[in-house]
């Protein structure tokens, strides 16, 4: 067994409260390379589609659409972010981006890009969320 | 592919369905090892039964075992929990819950990128099984708050020792929380985005 850490900030060690000292975190080594993993497929005809991306219908799905359109159309009648798109038609992420690029190649739906964490975070959004997550 | 007809597809309850002036989402990943609780908190806040989404990734074997050179490949699917909070008539909050397997996570395309932030949920009884994570969340300038699931059988060791042990950077906030309470999850997200509006203050 290798001794407990001492901690680090120059805190004295000795008695913890809980008993015996936790596990010590040690920083990650930043020359240690991240493993190879990749997205199956190609992103490259993929519109860029977050998860939270809001889509909604523009049309109806003509009667020859495929099921997949047709599904994905009736779902959106009302905003519906690709991630519950996704959960309701029971297909990855990936797959359902590439039936939303399909629609939104035709007009059939319109994509509401979500806010997203920028160098700068916007103030008043933040202050939106507080607001509404007090009404919880 | 797998696809189910149309006619078996059940879709949102009226009462889950986003109103028409829904302009825009924000997103939250609540991250953490196996069985800290993530899913129970996106389920305690959510105002809809949690959902599943799931992506499939490719792992491609580099150099391992006796295989050099080959080009080895599995696909694995990776299934994420998520719900949702309605913030007002126009803005919604999406919550990510991560399952395991936690090499994948920072591969799911933009799921940390656009994220407003991130809850790392820990669980005192396995405090490293979030190491690799916090630090990831650290290299990606990901910004995060610690909420520390309180489990009866758990080691008190009291916030400024998890502190010490995660090595957090001292504006990082961290607090205990029951991730079953909705008050006690609907509280970690909001010590979040004081903590993101905090970092705006100090940027201007």
């Amino acid at each position: 067994m290798t001794p407990p850490q001492q901690p680090p900030h120059g805190a004295s060690p000795g008695e913890e409260p809980g008993g015996e000292a936790p596990p010590q975190r040690e920083r990650r080594d930043p020359d240690n390379p991240e493993r190879l993993y990749v997205l199956t497929g190609e992103d490259s005809e993929r519109a860029p589609l977050d998860l939270v991306t809001l889509i909604v219908a523009r049309g109806e799905a003509a009667p020859t659409a495929q099921p997949e359109h047709s599904a994905v159309l009736r779902l959106c009648r009302t905003p519906i972010s690709v991630a519950e798109l996704s959960a309701y038609l029971a297909l990855p992420f990936s797959v359902v981006t590439v039936v939303v690029t399909e629609l939104l190649g035709s007009d059939l739906v319109q994509a509401r890009a979500p806010i997203v964490r920028s160098a700068l975070p916007d103030r008043s959004l933040l202050e939106a969320v507080m607001h509404g997550l007090q009404k919880l | 592919m797998d696809f189910k007809s149309s006619d078996t597809i059940t879709g949102p309850r009226s009462e889950d369905v986003l109103p028409h002036t829904a302009a825009a989402a924000v997103k939250v990943v609540v991250v953490g090892g196996f069985g800290v609780g993530k899913t129970t908190m996106v389920g305690s806040v959510s105002e809809i039964r949690p959902l599943t989404t799931e992506e499939t990734m490719t792992q491609a074997g580099i150099g391992v075992d006796d295989d050099y050179g080959s080009e080895s490949k599995t696909a694995t699917t990776v299934a994420m929990d998520f719900g949702r909070i309605s913030i007002s008539e126009e803005l919604v909050l999406y919550l990510f819950g991560t399952p395991g397997q936690e090499r994948f996570w920072f591969l799911w395309n933009g799921l940390f990128e656009g994220a407003l932030g991130a809850v790392v949920l820990i669980d005192t009884r396995r405090l490293e099984v979030s190491f690799d994570v916090i630090g990831r969340l650290e290299e990606r300038g990901v910004p995060f708050v610690v909420a520390v699931n309180e489990f009866p059988d758990a080691p008190d060791h009291g916030i400024e020792t998890l502190r010490r042990a995660l090595d957090l950077e001292p504006a990082v906030p961290i607090m205990p929380c029951d991730a079953r309470r909705r008050e006690s999850s609907r509280d970690v997200l909001m010590t979040l985005m004081r903590y993101l509006h905090s970092l705006t203050a100090t940027r201007v």
